[in-house]
């Protein structure tokens, strides 16, 4: 019953796997063998990932991705946990009420708020400060300094498991929320924290509607994700340097998974089930 | 705690409320960010459902977006419900060796991590009629296989298959659930002689109906939102955006193209609209049938 259990289980896992182990394969491929379909490279061309960074600047798409995901996850981490405690470690009237509100914009779809923020970035707020906002990575990073429903959701849940009794010793000494939240709340909230983090730096990472709607008429400014939905069409490559290059930029995603995984798995149950 | 909730206020306010209030304004305008907004009261809406041309003269209305409302619903009522079903039974086939139940999780959960474009990418190279391995396979069993993302029949299905690679999130999702499920409950049903299905029927499945609830409803939204492989796809082989045949213009890729290709703001943001309000309307009522069928309890609340 064990072999039989495991051996579709293991089966599961190769069709899981087969789309990475191609990719994998195929990049280091010549253009030739690309083509015919087979597994094996024959020979190693590694060559094809200096080919990536000779044919499109690479690294100032990494750079640019880096940015935008490194900074808005600052941004998210910064606004979102003193939120998440106004919600869950402080009693105010109302609260239920404009939680549900937090809650609701999950719902919102992107495409709503989309239009007129980039008619607000390429305009109003354009004439007001007189700094560009469309073709950089400023749309994309500021709005992460004012919260960010999911993340809020997360750490408010977390939050509330903290006892009570934890809190009240800071209270007894005359402290205030800020303490409470500095000296209790975030030490023992760094694993909720750590799961805000990385579940935002890699939705960045991978975002692709947002760069797309501010980047696209800007070269410079582009993420790996814009960069790479027009690489084979704009260059003429093959297979081979396309697969070295999702190669690329699935790579960083790939890392961090597998080194946080726990964190990743903890933090999609605690939303979905505790929900 | 209102310096706590600043941030989020303000956020709220500027980059929320304040631009959904907007485009309510602007699906009642002709704007193509040159000229200022021309109020033109209903005229968007009634281009959108077929009655009317963009400036004012009787006509079909716009050609795509029951082409568009078609396809995304296609996606949804095809994918969400193999989505569920695979990411169940993957789930219930991990709870069942006592060993290396972390190891297959991690690997069905990482493609569910990986970039939508990144993705779309390399399915376009494995949907290769000619050249890629899954046509090469079949041609070995001594089928010719269709021609995926260059045919309209066929492209759908493909994303279809791209989609059911990235569930690990909600088996991920299932396999808690399962894990929740009171053991005296299957002891208790396999005393009266119950059978695997009637396990199933009378236990399982009515212990996960909270997740089941759950990967519907995100499923939903996400699938009125759905973008990146179709765009991606279409970029990548070379088809315009939504071909072949407009099979892959789903609402979402219209939208785009409305907004940010030909600049018609103001009817981009009535489709913005009325997806907004489809979303709440499908939401809802889910939410009230809920408690037909959603039960809470047994660990899960």
């Amino acid at each position: 019953m064990a072999v039989a259990n495991h051996s579709v289980l293991i089966g599961v896992s190769a069709l899981f796997m087969f789309p990475v182990i191609y990719m994998f394969f195929t990049a280091v491929q010549s253009n030739d063998q690309a083509l015919t379909g087979k597994l094996w490279p024959d020979p190693f061309v590694w060559s094809n990932f200096r080919t990536v960074f000779h044919e499109i600047n690479v690294w100032r798409y990494l750079w640019n991705t880096f940015l935008y995901a490194g900074l808005s996850t600052v941004g998210v981490v910064c606004s979102c946990v003193p939120v998440a405690y106004a919600f869950s470690r402080i009693d105010w009237r109302g609260r239920n009420v404009v939680f549900l509100l937090v809650l609701s914009t999950l719902m919102l779809p992107t495409q709503v708020t989309s239009i007129p923020l980039y008619i607000l970035w390429a305009k109003q707020f354009h004439d007001w400060t007189g700094i560009q906002f469309i073709g950089t990575l400023r749309p994309l990073i500021i709005p992460s300094f004012f919260g960010d429903a999911f993340s809020i959701f997360l750490l408010r849940q977390f939050f509330m498991t903290i006892p009570q009794e934890l809190t009240d010793a800071i209270r007894v000494d005359g402290g205030g929320h800020l303490q409470i939240l500095w000296r209790v709340v975030i030490p023992l909230a760094k694993p909720a924290i750590v799961a805000v983090a990385l579940f935002n730096f890699i939705y960045a990472w991978n975002d692709f509607y947002g760069p797309l709607v501010y980047l696209a008429s800007n070269q410079d400014a582009q993420t790996l994700s814009v960069a790479l939905s027009s690489f084979r069409s704009i260059h003429h490559v093959d297979w081979n340097l396309t697969m070295a290059a999702a190669l690329i930029f699935m790579l960083p995603v790939i890392v961090i998974f597998f080194f946080a995984q726990r964190v990743f798995i903890e933090g999609i149950t605690l939303t979905g089930v505790k929900g | 705690m209102l310096l706590f909730l600043s941030p989020w206020l303000f956020g709220f306010v500027v980059f929320t409320a304040g631009p959904m209030l907007l485009s309510l304004y602007y699906s009642f305008t002709h704007y193509d960010l040159i000229s200022s907004p021309r109020w033109i009261g209903l005229d968007n809406y009634r281009y959108m459902f077929g009655r009317l041309t963009l400036n004012g003269q009787p006509n079909q209305g716009d050609p795509y977006f029951w082409t568009s409302v078609r396809n995304t619903f296609w996606i949804i009522l095809v994918g969400l419900p193999l989505r569920i079903i695979f990411a169940m039974a993957t789930a219930m086939l991990l709870t069942r060796p006592k060993r290396g139940v972390n190891g297959y999780r991690t690997l069905f959960f990482m493609p569910s991590m990986a970039p939508t474009v990144g993705a779309s990418l390399v399915f376009v190279y494995l949907f290769n009629p000619v050249t890629g391995p899954i046509n090469q396979f079949l041609g070995h069993l001594g089928i010719s296989g269709p021609l995926w993302f260059f045919d309209p029949t066929w492209a759908k299905p493909a994303l279809v298959v791209l989609g059911l690679w990235g569930i690990g999130d909600a088996i991920v999702l299932y396999l808690a659930g399962l894990l929740n499920v009171p053991r005296d409950l299957y002891e208790a049903i396999s005393i009266e002689g119950a059978n695997a299905w009637q396990r199933f029927r009378y236990v399982t499945f009515p212990m996960l109906t909270p997740v089941v609830f759950f990967t519907l409803i995100i499923g939903i939204i996400d699938g009125f939102q759905y973008f990146d492989q179709a765009y991606v796809s279409a970029t990548t082989t070379g088809n315009g955006v939504g071909d072949p045949q407009n099979s892959l213009l789903f609402y979402s890729v219209w939208l785009y193209e409305q907004a940010f290709t030909y600049f018609h703001m103001g009817y981009a943001s009535a489709m913005a609209w009325i997806l907004f309000v489809a979303t709440m309307v499908l939401t809802a009522i889910l939410l009230l049938t809920s408690r037909r069928w959603v039960h809470y309890g047994g660990g899960l609340s």
